[in-house]
């Protein structure tokens, strides 16, 4: 039954990619079960090296449980999953991960730089004892791939500040960094441009690209809404009702493959500026808000139909960029019915 | 402690000349005793609280420093060594703190109530422990805010084999012990036993204030453990520094502590605990200060909202 829902549309294999290296990562037909319930099932994939892969879908589907397999710290119920050649978990430093959000409590007294560091050698067990010589010229290298790397994502201005002072972007920069700073060859992001504004989204989102293209890093993304890295990405998985659907972009998210996914008519509508829009999933985005949204600063974001109108790519997949100044009220993809063929943006605006 | 010296009839008088100061203080073995002890207490707690404060673990660790007042009265009542009854309820605190499930920085509520449901029950069995042990009545203030008087070299060298210990434990676990601190998911990413080094750091903090409180009570061991290490964090924010300067203050509060007390004749934990409350205050008040002649307008937004 999830078989059938599951596919793979377009080239798997990127003609770019060296065809003797192994995929960074490699899953087959794998499959993952919590609490006896099956997440999803039959997901192929192949990351190759320098790629750049969205993990996208609705909420509650498992995005966040295909990095833990990918990371090695949940045990994939079916299939095979191999990174960098070898079974999850065994990459060590090979491998850079970014949770999902999360922001360091104000009052850390710890600077940037400390916290870029930690991602260098905070693994390592004993001091650094100050010899001199060959512990004084490891330390002379961990100091310039510190800085090099601090330099790389732009944070030179804001390292030295204690972390708590910096804002949600410069600490997300400032973490990528700490992710990159033992050279890794795959980097797993969950979801890095949560809670962050627009213009930081697009900001973040074009430093990973770049770091993808230029350093030659692999990336796999879990992301909510594709837009902001959509210029950016190889490939896309998108999970969805225990299964999957690998491809490009284009060939993914489209109407008929969604459909398919889903099981029940989606439309894919893309906007003027190239935004892609999804009508109709079943999922209720506004359970995001609530599951990301940390106790104290919770009351202060406007609820998922406010924030829509404004930023409505932040706070739903897909959400259109504009909801039409026809909109009674502000509209939301919560339904559970999908919206009629007929004209579905005004389908999806009433729908409510 | 300047009581034996009241008896004696003179209290001693402040000469303005620290040498000889020093001098006539440290002619008296029991004061150079105080000392030595003091210092590695204020060494062990400084480092130890370092760590504590930066994991914001400070009720776990009040919890586990209070909880040696049941555990000595329970050890007099039964007539062992109150050193045991330290050191095993100590311990056991931490191993109980340590197993209760830590589900991130959401499930801190309930770990705070757990922990002081504990804590409160302890104290409580403490107070009846003295009650039936008549003999104690007057050691209560002793369990409690201690006894610099009459420490003997042997309880000197037990001290510094325990803050010996303790810290080369710390040193060995230090890094990957700063990154589940501070990043308990990545560092789990990396491969850090988050879960085992958050035991063992308790685990440690036990150890370490159960020999301390023997000689500071348990009150001020709490003291020497958050005071120096929030005065530290307030003043530099490179890791280091912060932890060199939190053993620096913690030493230098003791010794500034033991030495007015010897020439007053007030309690020396009263001197100890004012003079990092007063290290406290100052770091805070000059770190505010210096933000605000570096940032006079503008602030940054608190981390976490609208990047």
């Amino acid at each position: 039954m999830t078989a059938a829902r599951t596919a793979s549309v377009g080239a798997v294999t990127d003609p770019a990619a060296d065809p003797v290296a192994p995929p960074v990562v490699s899953l087959r037909g794998a499959a993952v079960r919590v609490g006896g319930r099956t997440l999803w099932s039959g997901v192929g994939l192949d990351v190759g090296a320098g790629e750049f892969v969205a993990v996208l879908g609705p909420n509650g589907v498992g995005k966040s449980t295909l990095v833990k397999v990918v990371l090695g710290v949940r045990q994939p119920a079916a299939g095979e999953v191999r990174v960098l050649g070898a079974a999850p978990g065994r990459a060590g430093a090979r491998v850079g991960y970014l949770p999902q959000r999360r922001s360091f409590d104000a009052s850390l007294r710890m600077r940037g730089a400390d916290i870029v560091r930690l991602g260098w050698d905070g693994d390592r067990w004993g001091l650094p004892l100050p010899l001199p010589g060959r512990f004084r010229r490891g330390a002379a290298a961990a100091s310039a791939r510190i800085a090099e790397v601090i330099g790389l994502v732009g944070a030179e201005g804001y390292a030295d500040r204690p972390i708590g002072q910096c804002s949600g972007g410069e600490q997300q920069r400032l973490l990528i960094a700490q992710a990159l700073v033992r050279r890794p060859r795959l980097l797993v992001l969950d979801e890095p441009l949560d809670s962050l504004d627009l213009p930081n989204q697009a900001a973040v989102a074009a430093l990973i690209g770049r770091i993808c293209r230029d350093e030659g890093v692999a990336v796999m993304m879990v992301a909510h809404d594709v837009n902001p890295i959509l210029a950016h990405l190889d490939r896309v998985v998108y999970l969805a009702e225990g299964g999957a659907v690998t491809g490009r972009p284009g060939d993914v998210i489209t109407s008929a493959t969604l459909s398919r996914l889903y099981g029940t008519p989606i439309e894919v509508l893309a906007t003027s500026d190239g935004r892609l829009v999804v009508v109709g999933q079943p999922e209720a985005p506004a359970r995001h808000v609530d599951r990301h949204e940390d106790g104290g600063r919770g009351a202060a974001v406007p609820g998922p139909r406010d924030a829509r109108a404004n930023v409505p790519a932040d706070l739903a997949p897909f959400a259109p960029a504009e909801p039409g100044p026809s909109g009674p009220s502000g509209p939301s993809a919560s339904s559970a019915s999908p919206a009629p063929p007929a004209s579905p943006v005004s389908e999806d605006v009433r729908r409510d | 402690m300047t009581d034996v010296l009241l008896a004696a009839g003179a209290l001693p008088t402040w000469s303005w000349n620290p040498v000889a100061d020093l001098r006539e203080m440290w002619a008296f073995p029991f004061m150079v005793n105080a000392f030595r002890a003091g210092t590695l207490v204020a060494v062990g707690a400084g480092a130890m609280g370092w760590f504590m404060v930066l994991r914001r673990q400070s009720f776990a660790g009040h919890t586990v420093a209070t909880v040696g007042f049941p555990g000595a009265a329970c050890a007099a009542l039964l007539g062992v060594s109150v050193s045991y009854g330290y050191f095993a309820f100590c311990v056991a605190a931490a191993l109980v703190i340590a197993a209760m499930p830590r589900g991130g920085r959401a499930a801190g509520g309930h770990e705070s109530a757990v922990t002081g449901t504990v804590q409160a029950f302890l104290l409580a069995c403490g107070f009846l422990f003295t009650t039936l042990y008549h003999g104690l009545l007057g050691g209560v203030t002793s369990l409690l805010f201690g006894s610099f008087l009459g420490i003997t070299s042997g309880q000197v060298w037990l001290l510094l084999a325990v803050t010996a210990a303790v810290l080369a434990v710390l040193a060995a676990v230090g890094r990957p012990l700063l990154f589940a601190s501070v990043d308990p998911d990545v560092a789990a990413g990396r491969g850090v036993p988050v879960r085992a080094l958050s035991a063992v750091f308790l685990v440690l903090l036990g150890a370490a204030t159960a020999e301390a409180s023997q000689i500071t009570g348990t009150l001020l061991v709490f003291a020497l453990l958050v005071m120096p290490a929030a005065a530290a964090q307030a003043l530099s924010a490179r890791p280091a520094v912060s932890l060199a300067l939190a053993v620096l203050i913690a030493a230098a509060v003791t010794w500034a502590g033991l030495t007015v007390a010897y020439y007053s004749p007030y309690p020396v934990g009263f001197y100890v605990t004012t003079f990092a409350f007063a290290a406290y205050v100052l770091s805070r008040g000059g770190r505010y200060v210096r933000e605000r002649i570096a940032r006079p307008a503008l602030e940054p937004l608190p981390a976490g909202g609208a990047a």
